[in-house]
Order: structure tokens, then C-alpha cells, then sequence
């Protein structure tokens, strides 16, 4: 299936597709779906069609801006110390909070480790991601409580996880579906090749949700592809959709469409959320050595909050006190993450030799019992 | 099970039977449905289960571990079939940085009852890829256990266990002795990861896994015309590994000599070597020996009685032993 948006989204998104992504041959840029410019206008499109009330496009607004804060906030705590690494996720919360939204409780999301937007549509708490970044844990939130996979950091490893995971899905009879994340630098993993591959033969209930923003660290997405990546699904068989990734309504519509696509029998859906990572790869990374602070300032005009900011206050549906209230809760949040990562304890050592299986191990205990008796050895003494 | 079962005819049988018991099991592999698997070890399966349970999957061996972990997230207990040992690399990744870490990092939450079968070693003669000895990869990577069977008993019984265990198991296939024959008994006799006295001795102990196990009885009952009693054990489980049987044995025998296809260097020997040397010191009448592969890569079949330990070169360790 090919989706075609309305002229009108396509002619407003045609000057932010980068000439490389033009489709070779044709003037026509990549199609994009978008349901909500960045100017705030709400357009329609009749192949997404989305029909959302006062209540929830403010509770959209309130995901956006508390993603946003908790991500600055974990930047700061890394600059304080308090974190090994973080990896924001700055430009790209329309992507998230709108598919993460999309999903029914039963669904399951398989993350990269820049999810933190879907984490918090799954109401995984803030602090759980960040005992990873701070190194107490490897993660360690139990999956299945929230349906929400731990991060992988392997790119592209975990689309296998979520296409074996959905496999199972239509093994049980069951009507849930998955989202595999993974990113533009992903796209060229075997992996999620393989994934697609699975997916499409087993059709298995997976919508495969590629966040292109623009840069896998250092590299654009020309060293991954020579196609827009949406295309590539169907050379596998099933389809494949552009939107616009800072557009939270669209990538709602759109990723709902798709969950239901795949929950209905309809094989898998790649989704290409078409975005732009405003910040580093990570807090080591410096983006100034390879790309043009012009191209930043230009993807700024395209903010997904301040857009869905603008259609609230245009179509007067948010006043000044709901402002202030998500502004109000953001510093709770803010207050909140940085106290709880500030008092996080270390672990105990012997987390080591935890959970490396589910059975006794003869050799871990023998090595956990030479640790303890090592460990007892300065009790009481001066190393200790 | 009475009579006499082929080692191959023995891991059908326990496919068939985990299969039975409990309806999360599923079979995946490349061949395995209607052809049974290049080796015929799920002949007969996808037939009596249907092709929901015993899956043809794409050529892709990092996407089947790679699906087999998210078919455990969601509750199955898969068993993987690959195809020849060579061809389980493009899964390493897979099997090294998701399966064999995935409870650790879930700290519990999530459990990964995933058996890997690989027809693994050498001596049938194919072209290369076909005969490798990796072992040592899967030992060293704390997560995986690996265990390989030498008879037709521990074929079955030790597979129903792998596949029961709750941890991922690399379960090694001495492909080379499929069509060696053995009683099955209606039970195990051990844990998965006991090690076996196969043959006891007095004056050394050789200790082989899988396809050497057969090797070294044969130097044992060769060695005994020379009026040398052998003791021979059967490692069994490579991770973990049974110390307390090896260290009874090596203290009764005072000397002790690792066998097995995989190269030397670096190989489960060095670890058997030093561990036992660290546990029996005092009782050793000479170091631990290891007869192995060479450090190359596996050679043309047309020479790969040379590259393998056979009782010759079994035997003229012992000699080596003896003379210490």
C-alpha cells in the first residue's frame, strides 16, 4: 500500500525533505503524512483520519512537555555528574508520545535506548531509565509489567526480539501487536533486515517504528540509504509510511492505523517518522564537528511542542492557567528526578554474581563465595 | 525405551516428548520441518505437531535467535535447530549479547528457556564450515550453559533437561556419532551438568566431551593391553563444569589429560589444566596434558584425521603422562 497525503501536507512539507530523499527521477519530494503543521493548522487526511477531542490533544501537550523536561533534566544531572551518559531525546518527542499513545495496554514496545518518551507513555518511571544511565543496573524494570522492553543498545537488535515477540502473539490467538523502535543508522543493520524478513513471512502483528532523525551520530542518513527508508518495506512485502515525526497527531493516527493493521491479521507496517535529533547523540558526542548549527535552527521552526502549543492556543483551547499548570507539574517532575537519582544507592557488589542465571550455577556461587570472603577479609581493617 | 536407539533417533525422541509436554515448546530451523533437518534429528515432527510448533524458518540465523528470544519474552520455550556449527556465527551477537545476558540485566525479571542445538566437530568428511569446535566461545560467556552428550542415553535425557532448564542452554551435537547406538532408559541417571566415570582406572585420567568420548575409550582399552589402566570421564557439561567428580579422579589417578577436536590454544583444556592443577597440586604426578586441534583453521577433509585427536595421539600423551 502506498498512503498518499494531501496535497496540501505535501506541498507543507516539501521544503524540509533534504534533496538526497527526493524521490530520484521525479520533482516529487517523499510523501509525508502530516496532520498538523508546524504553524498549528490542523489539516486533515483522509487516509489517517483522526478525531480527537479538547481533552486529549491537551494531555498530549502535557506528554510533550513533561518528556521534554525529564530529558533536560537528565542532560543536567550528567553534566552534574550524577549520570555516566545520557542519550536525549530533544526533537523527537512527537515521534514518541504519538505512537507510544497509539498503544493499547496489551500492546508491547521493544526500545533503542533513546525511548524515554515511550517509557513515559508506558508509565515505566523516569527512574528506571535513568538507573541505567547512572549506572546502578542494566536497566532492570520488569518487562512485562508494562509491556515495555528493556533499552538495547546493540543497534537494531531488539526488532528481532519484537518480531519473535509478535510471532508469539499470533501463536496464542491473541489481538495485541508490537512496536519495534529503531533509527535511520538501524536501517542498515542485518538485523532489522532479518526482522523485516521474519516479520513479513510469519506476518507477525509488528509495526516497525524507524525514528529518521537525520543522524547516526556523526553520519546522515545518506551513508545509510539511497531511498527514503519507508520505501524499503516494500521490497519485503508490506507497507511502508512517511510521516511527519514532529507532528504527534499524525504519528498517532498513523502508528494507531498501523497497530491496528497488524492486530487485524494485516502483517507488519513500517512507519518512517521523519524527525530531527536536536541535541548530541549522546552527552559524549559533539555535533558541531560535523554538522551546520543552520540546519538545527532550521528544524527548530518545526518543534513539535511549540506547534501543538500554537493549534491549542488558536483554536482556544487551552488558557493561560492550563499553561501554567504543565509548567507547574514539569518542576515537580524535574524536582523529583533530580532527588531521586541524587539518593539512588549504589548496589550492593554482589549484584555481580545476581541473576547471571535463573538455576544454581556451580561456578558463579563458588566465585560469589570467594568474593564474600575476600570482601570479609578488610572488615574491621583499615582498607575497609 | 527398550532396545537399542541411534544417538539421533534418541534426540527425536526427547524433541517428540518435550513437545508433548508442554505446548510452549516450538521447534525452529532451517530444513527442519518436512525434509527433518539435514540430519533427520526432527524427522517426523512438524508432521504429528503442525508447522506452528515446528517452524522452517528464513536462512537467517541471527533473525531465528533472534525471534527465539522474543518467542521467550512472550512465554514459549523455544529449541533452535542450526544447521552445521559454522553457520551459528552470523548469531553470535544474538546469543552472546542478548540471550546469554537477558535475566542478568532483567535482573530476574525475564527468563530465557532457550536450547540451541548445534550438530557440531568434525571427522564426516564435508567441506569447511562443516566441522568446527566452538565450544570454548559459549563456555567463556557467563549466561550460556553448554553441555554435549556422547551417548545415546545422555543424547535424550540430557536434551529433556537442556530444554527444561529455565537458562539458555548451547547444546553441542556430536554429529559425527548421530548413528552410534546406545540403550535409552526410561529416566536420567544424572543432573544436566554431572560429569560421568565412563571407564575407571587407576594410573591417569583422560577427559573428553562429545565426539572424543569414544576416542578415549578406545585408548583406554588399547592402553590396557600395555597394562595400563585408564580412567576415562565424560565431561558432559561444559558450563558448568563438574570439578568435584574431575578432582576425585585426578586424585585417585594422580595424572590427568584433557581430549578434545577444538584447538588447544586457549580451548577448554587450558581451563581444565589450570583449575585442576589449582584443586589437585599435591596429588599430580605431572601437569595436565591437552591433545587437541592445531592452531588453524580447520583443514580439507582430506586431511582432518591429522588435525583430529585420535587414539594415537591419545595414547602418546598418556606415554608423556606416564613418563613424568
Amino acid at each position: 500500500m502506498t498512503v498518499k497525503s494531501t496535497a496540501r501536507a505535501r506541498k507543507k512539507a516539501a521544503p524540509g525533505v533534504p534533496d538526497n530523499l527526493r524521490i530520484k527521477g521525479t520533482d516529487a519530494p517523499p510523501e509525508l503524512v502530516q496532520l498538523l503543521t508546524p504553524e498549528g493548522e490542523r489539516v486533515e487526511n483522509p487516509e489517517f483520519p483522526l478525531a480527537i477531542t479538547a481533552d486529549e490533544l491537551r494531555s498530549l501537550y502535557r506528554d510533550l512537555v513533561l518528556v521534554r523536561r525529564f530529558d533536560a533534566e537528565a542532560t543536567s544531572l550528567q553534566r552534574q555528574g550524577e549520570l555516566g551518559l545520557w542519550a536525549s531525546l530533544l526533537g523527537q518527542e512527537a515521534a514518541q508520545v504519538g505512537s507510544g499513545r497509539a498503544m493499547r495496554p496489551g500492546d508491547y514496545a521493544f526500545p533503542t535506548y533513546r525511548e524515554h518518551g515511550v517509557a513515559w507513555c508506558r508509565d515505566v518511571d523516569p527512574l528506571n531509565l535513568l538507573g541505567m544511565f547512572r549506572g546502578v543496573n542494566h536497566g532492570g524494570w520488569d518487562p512485562n509489567e508494562k509491556n515495555f522492553h528493556l533499552y538495547t543498545i546493540v543497534i537494531g537488535a531488539q526488532t528481532l526480539h519484537a518480531t519473535g515477540y509478535a510471532m508469539g502473539i499470533t501463536k496464542d490467538g491473541a489481538d495485541d501487536a508490537v512496536i519495534a523502535y529503531f533509527g535511520d543508522g538501524a536501517s542498515s543493520q542485518g538485523d532489522v533486515s532479518e526482522a523485516f524478513t521474519f516479520a513479513s513471512v510469519y506476518n507477525a502483528p509488528v509495526v516497525f517504528f524507524c525514528q529518521n532523525n537525520q543522524w547516526a551520530i556523526s553520519e546522515p542518513t545518506t551513508v545509510q540509504t539511497r531511498i527514503p527508508l519507508y520505501r524499503r518495506a516494500s521490497g519485503f512485502g508490506f507497507p511502508g509510511v512517511r510521516v511527519d515525526g514532529n507532528d504527534v497527531l499524525a504519528c498517532l493516527a498513523v502508528t494507531r492505523w498501523a497497530l491496528d493493521h497488524a492486530r487485524n491479521g494485516g502483517g507488519p507496517v513500517l512507519i518512517e517518522a521523519f524527525t530531527y535529533r536536536m541535541g548530541a547523540h549522546t552527552t559524549s558526542d559533539d555535533p558541531t564537528r560535523y554538522r551546520l548549527s543552520e540546519e538545527t535552527e532550521a528544524w527548530k521552526a518545526k518543534d513539535p511542542i511549540t506547534r501543538l502549543k500554537a493549534h491549542l492556543e488558536q483554536e482556544g483551547l487551552a488558557d493561560e492557567a492550563f499553561f501554567a499548570g504543565i509548567e507547574a507539574e514539569s518542576e515537580e517532575l524535574g524536582l523529583r528526578v533530580r532527588e531521586g537519582v541524587r539518593s539512588m544507592p549504589d548496589p550492593d557488589p554482589t549484584l555481580i554474581f545476581d541473576h547471571v542465571y535463573a538455576e544454581p550455577h556451580a561456578l558463579v556461587e563458588e566465585e560469589r563465595a570467594e568474593y564474600e570472603a575476600y570482601a570479609a577479609s578488610f572488615e574491621g581493617g583499615e582498607n575497609h | 525405551m527398550a532396545g537399542q536407539l541411534s544417538i539421533a533417533k534418541a534426540l527425536n525422541d526427547a524433541l517428540r516428548k518435550s513437545l508433548e509436554n508442554d505446548p510452549k515448546t516450538v521447534l525452529m530451523g532451517e530444513d527442519i520441518g518436512k525434509l527433518g533437518g539435514v540430519f533427520r534429528i526432527t524427522d517426523g515432527l512438524q508432521k504429528d505437531f503442525g508447522e506452528d510448533r515446528v517452524m522452517d524458518t528464513p536462512l537467517a540465523e541471527s533473525g531465528i535467535m533472534g525471534t527465539a528470544i522474543g518467542l521467550a519474552l512472550r512465554g514459549y520455550r523455544p529449541v533452535v535447530e542450526i544447521q552445521f556449527d559454522g553457520f551459528v556465527y552470523p548469531a553470535f551477537d544474538q546469543i552472546v549479547s542478548q540471550l546469554a545476558k537477558m535475566h542478568a540485566r532483567a535482573l530476574g525479571h525475564v527468563k530465557m528457556p532457550v536450547t540451541v542445538r548445534i550438530p557440531y566437530a568434525g571427522g564426516i568428511g564435508a567441506v569447511e564450515h562443516h566441522s568446527e569446535s566452538h565450544e570454548a566461545y559459549f563456555a567463556h560467556t557467563a549466561g550460556l550453559r553448554v553441555v554435549s552428550p556422547a551417548s545415546a542415553q545422555d543424547a535424550h535425557w540430557m536434551l529433556r533437561q537442556a530444554i527444561e532448564s529455565d537458562d539458555p542452554v548451547i547444546f553441542l551435537e556430536p554429529k559425527r556419532r548421530y548413528w552410534d547406538k546406545g540403550e535409552v532408559a526410561d529416566s536420567a541417571d544424572l543432573p544436566l551438568h554431572a560429569a560421568r566415570v565412563v571407564r575407571p582406572g587407576t594410573d591417569a585420567t583422560l577427559i573428553a566431551y562429545g565426539p572424543m568420548v569414544k576416542v578415549c575409550l578406545e585408548a583406554a582399552a588399547a592402553a590396557e593391553e600395555d597394562g595400563h589402566r585408564l580412567e576415562v570421564v565424560d565431561l558432559r557439561s561444559l558450563s558448568p563444569i563438574d570439578f568435584d567428580t574431575l578432582e576425585a579422579s585426578l586424585k585417585r589417578t594422580g595424572r590427568g589429560i584433557v581430549v578434545h577436536e577444538a584447538p588447544v590454544f586457549m580451548g577448554m583444556g587450558a581451563e581444565l589444566a589450570a583449575r585442576l592443577t589449582e584443586r589437585c597440586f599435591y596429588h599430580l604426578e605431572a601437569p595436565v596434558l591437552r591433545v587437541g586441534g592445531y592452531h588453524a583453521p580447520y583443514p580439507p577433509s582430506r586431511v582432518e584425521e591429522s588435525f583430529l585427536p585420535d587414539l594415537d595421539r591419545v595414547l602418546d600423551a598418556v606415554d608423556r603422562a606416564l613418563a613424568f
